[in-house]
């Protein structure tokens, strides 16, 4: 008989743990000494990406570094839903100031700990996208061309979910807002503005950049492992559906994610010192309207008549990311397997 | 006031906070139905032995105990079977269907190989139980009885033990070791088998030997024969009777041409042992075309590898020897073959009738309540006949006509004579929504070629009576196994566990790696159960 590779989980190669595998060989959120760094009771929405995403990494970077972690925390809804005084959520150190000054406090404790010589407690700065593309931007440059030693989060949920989802610079175009109404010629959030972070901390040359999605748990805490071997700064831009701001279904947030990435919208790569070192390749390709149909921030598009330029310029976009970071899959190798796991997870027989 | 500057408040958990009332509906665990177990004529629970073997080592042996429960012939139901399962298998949409029957077929030579014996746990009955019949239907009850404790005679009218799955089934799809070995394993239990012993009046024998119940399964050994005008020399048989004749010392003589008349499974069996007893032509003539031909497409592919040759649309009008005499036949609107009155000749030395198989029910003449329709005896849905007491299965009741129909027949019928001679009606279990596609995520399934099972080489296939299609071995039975969906039941993949943003799902660890919801926490928002793989948990709405 021909030689076969036997998978460990081939009943779910992109689950998060497998009754099959090892307990060191699943995730981190799939073993029952997680550290759960984001309890429940907090009061995000049903469904909320960003409260599963910062418990996907926190957990990772807790794990990573012997639950040795002090979060600094921008205003938010991350802040604003886990500690409405005088309650919390978080089971790990975290302190918040501002809206705009998480990374400029990340900074701070990192300092504090190397004069006290604790060079085993890390430090991880987060926040929304609002207080790290727009508010927190001066001082998150500022901590990377220091090269401080902070994993800086981001949780891009493309707005200002906290305040009533409001424009940010992080906003995809052609998205409905509350500041970008579905009106007029270019409704919804204009092409041509807005940035990518990741693009531009990759620009300060610093030691580790990332991104990842929600929809794919290994590949992110695969990121925040990596991210936590470095020493100085390290960014890492996190995908989140927001439900409630995007109009989705609560049940639908990690699809929307995993429809992201499969589109091309959202590329999902690493890189170090300024260099892109790893893609996450598509899976299944699909064209945009998959992505942008069950989302009622883009409801306008498919109205009578549909925008189908609209749609055909989003499309452009996703299909100049596919070109630019080389995203489709290689048909010779057949698909990765998330978290860069396949070595770990084959055993020939 | 002992708090420190501008703190008036206790600080604590969240975990105060009952997230859980905002729910309107809640995520429950279920097990849905896999197509897999739905399809399955002998009702096994396919997805569940999947899910032991899937571990491979010492799961097999698990698997191969829960295949047990319901059906004795692993390694006989593995070669014959076509299995209707992986027809309905969701992995069939995804890319392939798993291959079901070859990890079954591999899980049943394991057994005969490390000698593992099914467990019978029940107390004794005190009842006797008559069988009459020792094919795949009767073994099959006879095996389940013994199972839940009664005492069981198989009377049997032939020399050996196997029925059709040795006077029907050629040695080249079932090789005998493994029928002697599965057989053997069911009188190893305690089962009396009593063969050369044809049963004619049923009652009678009940009487004598003081039995409590019977179940008759005697299959259906009579060829159907059509009237062919023939002349003097033409050599005619039944397709039934020359595959009986291959058990025997002497092989069959059939000459050089052999033309087989029928197009079904059976057609397929006599051409293709026709051709390893050395015809140098073996033609099946049917009326119809291949498209309608009621053989497997596979049985068909085998055959024509192996050299039968295939005459659509024709009947035989006239037999003579050395020579047939075909009219062309063509489809009328309605698919029915209508005759043309166009001839022509077929060299044939000898022609084989494989038209169907009947019945003899003479051993029922004379009893009460029995009622026979179209040469079939109608059973009760609990498989009983018209007469208390005599239940019946297999090919002699109106059902298809495969092994695992009638295996399927044994193990139903073994449950509701238990229940009747405890003087108790079984209640029709309740059955679990079927978990189809849709129910599914099939995002998380890594993609996973089938299997292909390795085949003889030609030039054996034709001369000899090795067995064709071969086996598994561990590795690659493991790597099948594991490409089960596990469809509708949980599969123990954490992602539950992982996705939930409240973590409001509670891991309970070993054994079983089983899951709770904390309603305590659960906003309802559905992310579990969007996310689960095999379908295996719902949203309720919440009572208000």
């Amino acid at each position: 008989m021909p030689h076969q590779q036997i998978k460990f989980y081939q009943a779910g190669s992109f689950v998060a743990g497998n009754r099959l595998l090892p307990p060191e060989e699943r995730s981190v959120q799939a073993r029952m000494d997680r550290s759960n760094s984001l309890t429940s009771g907090h009061r995000a929405c049903q469904g909320c990406g960003e409260a599963l995403g910062a418990r996907y990494a926190l957990d990772a970077a807790m794990r990573a570094t012997g639950n040795q972690v002090i979060a600094a925390n921008a205003t938010g809804c991350l802040e604003v839903f886990s500690t409405p005084f005088p309650e919390s959520s978080w089971q790990l150190p975290w302190i918040h100031s501002l809206f705009g000054n998480a990374p400029a406090v990340a900074t701070g404790v990192a300092a504090a700990l190397k004069v006290k010589g604790r060079t085993d407690v890390r430090v991880v700065g987060q926040g929304g996208d609002g207080g790290t593309v727009d508010i927190g931007f001066a001082c998150l440059s500022g901590m990377f061309e220091r090269n401080d030693d902070v994993l800086f989060i981001c949780y891009d949920n493309e707005a200002y979910m906290n305040t009533g989802v409001q424009r940010s610079g992080a906003t995809p175009p052609a998205a409905r807002t509350a500041t970008t109404k579905p009106v007029g010629e270019e409704p919804g959030n204009v092409f041509g503005q807005g940035k990518s972070a990741p693009l531009i901390a990759m620009a300060h040359e610093i030691p580790y950049v990332a991104t990842a999605t929600v929809s794919e748990l290994r590949d992110l805490e695969y990121k925040v492992e990596r991210a936590m071997e470095f020493r100085g700064a390290r960014y890492l831009h996190i995908f989140v559906p927001c439900p409630l701001g995007w109009g989705s279904a609560s049940h639908d947030t990690i699809r929307i994610a995993r429809l992201a990435k499969e589109t091309g919208l959202f590329p999902v790569f690493e890189a170090e010192d300024g260099e892109v070192t790893g893609v996450s390749r598509i899976r299944r390709p699909v064209p945009v309207e998959e992505y942008l149909r069950p989302q009622r921030r883009y409801a306008h598009l498919f109205g009578d008549p549909p925008r189908a330029d609209v749609i055909a310029r989003i499309q452009e976009r996703a299909d100049r990311n596919i070109r630019r970071f080389g995203l489709l899959p290689d048909p010779g190798e057949g698909a990765d397997l998330p978290g860069h796991a396949t070595d770990k997870a084959d055993v020939t027989t | 006031m002992d708090k420190p500057f501008a703190i008036t408040l206790d600080v604590g958990s969240s975990l105060a906070n009952k997230t859980g009332t905002w729910r309107t509906e809640r995520a429950v665990y279920v097990d849905r139905l896999p197509p897999c177990n739905h399809a399955c004529p002998a009702g096994e629970n396919i997805q569940q032995w999947l899910y032991e073997a899937e571990e491979g080592g010492a799961g097999y042996e698990r698997a191969w105990h829960k295949l047990m429960e319901d059906n004795p012939f692993p390694a006989i139901m593995g070669r014959v079977c076509y299995h209707p399962c992986e027809g309905a298998c969701n992995r069939g949409q995804l890319d392939e269907a798993v291959g079901i029957h070859s990890v079954e077929r591999f899980l049943g030579d394991e057994a005969i190989r490390n000698g593992w014996r099914p467990q019978v746990t029940a107390r004794p009955s005190g009842k006797r139980v008559l069988v009459i019949g020792a094919g795949p239907s009767g073994l099959s009850a006879a095996y389940h009885l013994t199972r839940l404790g009664h005492e069981v005679t198989i009377h049997d009218a032939g020399p050996m033990a196997g029925g059709m799955m040795r006077f029907g089934i050629p040695r080249y799809r079932l090789p005998r070791d493994v029928l002697d070995a599965e057989v053997r394993r069911i009188l190893d239990m305690g089962v009396t088998l009593e063969l050369n012993r044809k049963v004619t009046n049923v009652l009678e024998s009940m009487r004598d030997g003081r039995f409590d119940a019977v179940f008759l399964a005697v299959g259906a050994h009579i060829g159907k024969r059509a009237y062919i005008p023939a002349g003097e020399a033409a050599r005619i048989v039944d397709a039934v009777s020359l595959l009986r004749s291959m058990e025997g010392e002497e092989r069959p003589l059939l000459g050089r041409r052999v033309a087989i008349y029928g197009g079904g499974n059976t057609a397929m069996d006599a051409a293709r042992t026709a051709k390893r007893l050395g015809a140098a032509e073996a033609v099946v003539v049917y009326r119809r075309t291949r498209e309608r031909m009621p053989a497997h497409d596979f049985e068909v592919e085998e055959a024509e590898e192996e050299g039968v040759m295939m005459k659509w649309l024709s009947t035989i009008k006239h037999a003579e020897g050395g020579k047939l005499v075909l009219e062309k036949m063509e489809l009328d609107e309605s698919g029915f073959p209508q005759p043309t009155g166009e001839l022509e000749e077929l060299a044939a030395d000898s022609l084989v009738l494989a038209l169907g198989q009947e019945a003899d029910l003479s051993l029922l003449d004379g009893v009460p309540g029995i009622e026979v329709e179209d040469g079939v005896v109608q059973v009760e849905p609990n498989m009983m006949t018209g007469h208390p007491g005599i239940f019946a299965g297999g090919d002699m009741v109106p059902a298809e006509r495969t092994v695992t129909v009638g295996v399927g027949h044994g193990k139903k019928a073994a449950r509701h004579i238990d229940a009747w001679l405890r003087g108790l009606a079984l209640e029709p279990e309740q059955k679990h929504e079927i978990a189809t596609f849709d129910k599914l995520n099939t995002w998380y399934y890594a993609d996973a070629p089938r299997t292909e099972q390795p085949l003889l080489e030609l030039t054996r296939r034709r001369g000899t009576f090795d067995e064709v299609v071969g086996g598994l071995d561990d590795s690659n039975a493991l790597f099948e196994a594991r490409r089960c969906l596990s469809c509708g039941n949980c599969f123990s993949c954490d992602n539950c566990y992982g996705v939930c943003p409240d973590n409001a799902v509670l891991k309970l660890g070993e054994p079983g790696e089983q899951y709770a919801i904390d309603y305590d926490y659960c906003k309802g928002c559905g992310l579990c159960v969007a996310e689960c793989p095999s379908g295996a948990i719902e949203m309720v709405p919440e009572a208000i």
